[in-house]
């Protein structure tokens, strides 16, 4: 609730700030008498900007912090905090966050009781803390504003600087996103290749990724090697691509080169219904019908099947990339120049022979490209394969049989409470950090095929 | 072939060019046919998709309940501290007047037709209308899932008993009180008003929905005007030069980065570094706007293109600062087509499941979450739940939110049609 109260009282201080200037800003002129630079909105929105950006600003810089400090302050007075390792600390970290929210696991200790009351302490003064200094930004930036009115001030030009920065700041989010995903992805990969080695990661033929609960425990070490996950991930691609890439080309072709007008504005958009429907639909899907009859048909055909097959998982994933491929390889049969198709009519050709000797070849390029970034969403696909393909990875051939992907094993390794200090957690950012430069290196490597093509006409 | 090269005449009706030419239009029309059939199996599979959904999916729309007068006058309930009855052992004392004579070895399982928490719905009834105390009054009890299954008609009464999940007790009480009309199947309003819950007959998707709406609200907030201000600096403001054409590279290349390594970003930026509640739907908004944005920029780009040159020109020839042409009459044009695409940017985003389960949205919540901060899940999330979910009730409560979400979907995005098709200006 406090975070609503911060935005009201921001949202108050910046329409004082506007209204204060808009007086001011009056006030002076009737002083003054003299011609103004900016219109009276100017001014006052400059003050406002003085008033509210400043203290927003800190506020949100206070807010990612908070907790952080007050954790290490906390743990600063635990007793026996200094001998405990990362993990425990974390541990106790959490244990004493969880109590000051009121839940309570096990029968807290004593210290754990203490530390959560001075948890109590800090917090009540750490937001006392924020809101006096947000205030007081608040009003230092008013004054400083409401100061600068003057009739020669150019409050617009003002204004706009400021909206200059918020924008070039928000074209600025891309590069953030991409340097907080690459950033945090190699950095926890790093942590688990200190525990697990990197060779056995990319080269190990086995993934059981356990960890001992107890150091004696017979099970022991899991094992971590990526291969078999890698497999499943292309067998389930393969598979999806081999139903999505033939019935999206020829809809295509139909669609672009022999329907009627009123056909193609009806199906067109029907087909980009199934890119339109949630990932998790599909999943859903597979398991409650694909699957089941997939299996049946497996075991009729005196093929060992299980439940969750990569069939079932691949062909309805290949059903979700029809309209990918469907609506790329439109652009690319569009890109074709007329004349190109008007030779070959004059030739002689029919209409199949001038899409399969002259179209298809010239825009063959475009066609790969849609294809390749089809596929590097088969292998980013998460939601159908978490549901529909299995959880044990298996080097099989056999479409019948489960296999998993890298996806699944993402969200079922983080699935559940996460502590970052065990292999288990920090595997699926391994995973994650594979995924992330399958999928970039096929987009670049589409992007380019197709830049390429379309420079050609 | 000689003749025809030697120039002389050709003959083109000879029998062996007949027969080639026949081929060459059936080839034709064989390309032709595949392409139908492709349209049909794409169409059809969609079709057959919705079907099976739809038909598994309706029957959770009504719930099973039945009808049970219960006599509150003369019981012992403080009026003041209607918590502290002992509702469970008065309504089992009603409920036993349903049946003559029930013999106590039949006791549980003709408890077990109703649900294990109807205690608590009388209860609360009650509590809303204490009225009720000191009369005989009608309380709508919910059957448990597998009597709502029988009503419904998915469990088969010839399979043997020991292996359906109803015994012959059931059915025999079932039936009694399906011939004093004591069964009823209302629409299910508490598929939308309750919370989830552990029993089928009980879970609704409240929950769900205040989460998704919060998440949403919160990526709204970030990506619309985050994405605006991004699309017209690098459209209208930024140099060309490497740093854009970064910039630029970035952008397409997020819109196809796959959505679980956003989670992955979320789960160790969001809660490891910056330390924000596990389950927020605060931080599934900030991931799901992180993913939102490429899409919102690339619209706005689009539309600002569209714009006519000439507009700006002729504010800028009037005296308005560039910023002034841009905000006041580029930007107001092109917002039809800005909000077409945050539209359907929202509703890729109400579907968008893989992330929010990294960050921990698939709390299980049976209170109301009301707020940002709190453990929450979201639409997509609980339809993952419930899908996880053995008890054969939740398929078809699965079924069921998935056509509300789809319902959702097509609403935004008739929406979004809508508006383009009655403010979008062409050129």
């Amino acid at each position: 609730m406090s975070g609503i109260m911060l935005i009201a009282l921001l949202a108050a201080a910046i329409g004082v700030g506007i209204v204060g200037g808009i007086r001011a800003r009056a006030q002076r002129a009737l002083r003054d008498g003299t011609k103004q630079h900016s219109r009276p909105l100017y001014h006052a929105l400059n003050v406002a900007i003085w008033t509210g950006i400043p203290s927003f600003v800190f506020v949100l810089l206070w807010l990612v912090g908070e907790n952080r400090v007050l954790d290490t302050m906390v743990l600063a007075s635990y007793p026996g905090a200094d001998s405990m390792s990362y993990a425990e600390r974390s541990l106790v970290a959490s244990e004493i966050r969880q109590g000051v929210a009121g839940n309570f696991f096990r029968e807290p200790t004593e210290a754990i009781l203490s530390a959560i009351e001075r948890f109590k302490n800090l917090r009540a003064i750490a937001s006392a803390a924020m809101l006096v200094i947000a205030a007081s930004l608040a009003a230092i930036g008013a004054g400083l504003g409401l100061r600068a009115i003057t009739p020669r001030f150019r409050a617009r030009h003002s204004v706009e600087r400021s909206v200059t920065i918020f924008m070039l700041f928000s074209s600025l989010v891309a590069i953030l996103t991409t340097t907080g995903i690459i950033v945090s992805l190699v950095y926890e990969s790093w942590q688990f290749f200190s525990k697990v080695p990197m060779t056995e990661f990319l080269f190990g033929l086995r993934w059981e990724p356990q960890i001992p609960l107890r150091d004696d425990q017979v099970a022991g070490h899991g094992a971590f090697g990526m291969i078999p996950v890698l497999f499943g991930t292309f067998a389930v691609s393969a598979l999806a691509m081999a139903v999505a890439v033939p019935v999206g080309i020829l809809s295509a072709i139909y669609l672009t080169e022999y329907s009627d007008h009123r056909f193609r504005a009806v199906v067109k958009p029907l087909l980009e219904i199934l890119a339109g429907i949630p990932t998790i639909v599909y999943g859903f899907f597979a398991v409650l019908t694909v699957a089941p009859a997939v299996r049946t048909l497996g075991l009729s055909l005196g093929i060992p099947s299980a439940p969750n097959s990569a069939l079932a998982a691949g062909a309805v994933m290949g059903v979700m990339l029809i309209p990918f491929i469907s609506s790329l390889s439109d652009d690319a049969f569009a890109a074709v120049p007329r004349s190109i198709r008007d030779g070959s009519f004059a030739l002689g050709a029919t209409k199949g022979e001038t899409i399969r000797k002259v179209l298809l070849p010239a825009a063959l390029p475009g066609i790969v490209g849609g294809v390749l970034l089809a596929l590097s969403r088969a292998i980013g696909e998460t939601m159908i394969v978490v549901m529909a393909a299995g959880l044990i990875a298996t080097m099989t051939v056999n479409p019948f049989q489960s296999v998993t992907t890298v996806t699944v094993q993402i969200v079922t390794l983080l699935i559940g409470d996460t502590e970052f200090d065990n292999p288990k957690t920090l595997a699926a950012f391994a995973l994650g950090l594979v995924l992330f430069v399958i999928t970039l290196g096929l987009n670049l490597i589409a992007l380019r095929t197709v830049r390429k093509y379309r420079e050609k006409y | 072939m000689g003749a025809g090269t030697a120039g002389a005449a050709f003959d083109w009706k000879s029998p062996a060019m007949e027969t080639r030419r026949a081929r060459r239009y059936a080839a034709d029309r064989r390309l032709q046919w595949y392409g139908i059939i492709a349209i049909a199996l794409a169409l059809g599979f969609l079709i057959f998709l919705i079907g099976t959904l739809t038909y598994s999916g309706y029957k959770a729309f009504v719930q099973t309940k039945a009808v049970v007068e219960i006599d509150l006058a003369g019981k012992e309930i403080d009026p003041s501290n209607l918590m502290a009855a002992n509702w469970r052992g008065i309504l089992r004392g009603e409920l036993r007047n349903l049946v003559d004579d029930l013999p106590r070895s039949q006791e549980k399982s003709f408890f077990d037709i109703f649900t294990s928490s109807s205690h608590f719905i009388v209860r609360n009834t009650v509590i809303a209308d204490p009225s009720r105390l000191g009369r005989k009054s009608a309380f709508e009890i919910p059957l448990s899932d597998p009597l709502d299954q029988l009503s419904k008609g998915e469990i088969d009464r010839e399979t043997p008993a020991d292996r359906r999940r109803v015994d012959d007790d059931q059915i025999r009480i079932f039936d009694d009180l399906k011939a004093q009309d004591r069964i009823i199947r209302p629409f299910n309003w508490e598929l939308f008003t309750s919370y989830d819950s552990r029993f089928p007959e009980l879970a609704g998707l409240r929950g769900a929905l205040s989460g998704s709406f919060w998440a949403l609200l919160v990526c709204f907030l970030i990506s619309f005007p985050v994405g605006i201000a991004a699309a017209i600096y690098l459209e209208e403001f930024a140099p060309r030069n490497r740093t854009t054409d970064f910039i630029e590279i970035n952008i397409n290349n997020l819109a196809a980065v796959p959505s679980v390594v956003f989670g992955l970003l979320g789960l160790a930026v969001f809660l490891g570094w910056f330390g924000l509640p596990r389950s927020a739907p605060l931080v599934g908004g900030m991931v799901l706007s992180l993913m939102t944005l490429p899409t919102i920029i690339i619209v706005t780009r689009a539309a600002l293109k569209s714009v006519p040159s000439s507009i700006r020109e002729a504010a800028l020839g009037v005296g308005a600062s560039k910023h002034e042409a841009i905000f006041h009459h580029n930007l107001p044009l092109a917002m039809p087509t800005i909000l077409t695409g945050t539209i359907i940017g929202l509703a890729q985003a109400l579907g968008e499941t893989a992330p929010l389960l990294l960050i921990g949205m698939n709390a299980f919540i049976s209170a109301d979450p009301g707020g940002v901060m709190q453990p929450s899940t979201a639409l997509p999330t609980q339809i993952y739940i419930w899908a996880d979910s053995p008890e054969r009730g939740f398929v078809a409560r699965t079924s069921a939110a998935i056509l509300v979400l789809l319902g959702f979907l097509l609403v935004m995005n008739a929406a979004a049609i809508l508006l383009r098709q009655r403010f979008e200006k062409r050129w």
